[in-house]
């Protein structure tokens, strides 16, 4: 799929996938972003509202998936074993 | 990010014709300047991008009409400062919030759960005999019996194009 190049990897890459969709405009998802850094939780995340109409049309179908209000931060832990709505900071410290 | 396309000053100057405005509409906008400014940035990029302030919080089309209900103040704004003391991406705070009487957090979006509600309300909305049309705006809920709705709002200063037939 086209968006998957445009997923940027932050931190040390682990065992867990850690992967978070995001608006770059969204301070609920900067939050979010800072943070699992904090934590040194290394995750992947791709900002939707950057990329092409195509490419939004898929990731959002994937997004919502785990999401139907599809929103944003959503947080997908190991493809969908958990998963993480909106800057909920201590479910987020708890996956530490 | 690419906020970088917005400088300092606008953002600041956007921000302090907010707080004005609305202190005299009655509104609150979040006391935490830090985070205000950050959230200013967002809907001026998506001003810049988009050609209006779209929420920074949620996924716009890119087209007027089809994002007309996010545009900041979003057609939410009012439903949510009543159920959670905030907006969705947090801009507006209810008093509670102010005085510290309640928290800000995530809170889930009603824009999904509006459209489907809106239909029903449609359907079962009965056409009155009225010498005028009741126009609503759709931001904070002034009504006006006109045939047409004014430009902007006299209570919010929304666009005429956020106002809906009522009755």
């Amino acid at each position: 799929m086209a968006y998957k190049d445009h997923i940027i990897q932050e931190g040390k890459e682990s065992t867990e996938t850690v992967m978070l969709y995001t608006l770059s405009t969204c301070i609920w998802c900067r939050k979010t972003k800072k943070l699992l850094t904090e934590l040194e939780l290394g995750y992947s995340y791709v900002d939707v509202d950057l990329l092409e109409e195509d490419d939004q049309g898929e990731v959002m179908s994937e997004v919502e998936k785990h999401n139907p209000t599809s929103s944003f931060p959503t947080l997908v832990i190991n493809d969908g074993e958990k998963v993480i709505l909106g800057f909920e900071e201590a479910e987020i410290r708890d996956l530490k | 990010m690419d906020g970088k396309v917005v400088d300092t000053e606008s953002i600041r100057k956007y921000y302090e014709r907010l707080k004005a405005d609305n202190i005299a509409r009655g509104y609150y906008l979040n006391p935490d300047d830090e985070f205000t400014l950050d959230l200013i940035e967002g809907l001026l990029v998506n001003e810049k991008r988009y050609g209006y302030p779209a929420c920074p919080c949620r996924l716009a089309k890119g087209s007027r009409e089809k994002d007309l209900d996010i545009i900041c103040p979003c057609d939410y704004r009012d439903g949510d400062l009543i159920d959670y003391g905030m907006c969705y991406c947090a801009l507006y705070v209810s008093k509670k919030i102010i005085n510290g009487e309640q928290k800000i957090g995530p809170i889930p979006d009603r824009r999904k759960e509006d459209v489907v509600r809106s239909k029903m309300e449609d359907e079962k909305c009965e056409k009155l005999k009225l010498s005028h049309p009741v126009l609503r705006c759709k931001v904070c809920g002034y009504l006006c019996a006109r045939e047409e709705a004014p430009e902007t709002c006299p209570i919010c200063g929304a666009d005429k194009d956020r106002f809906e037939l009522f009755i």
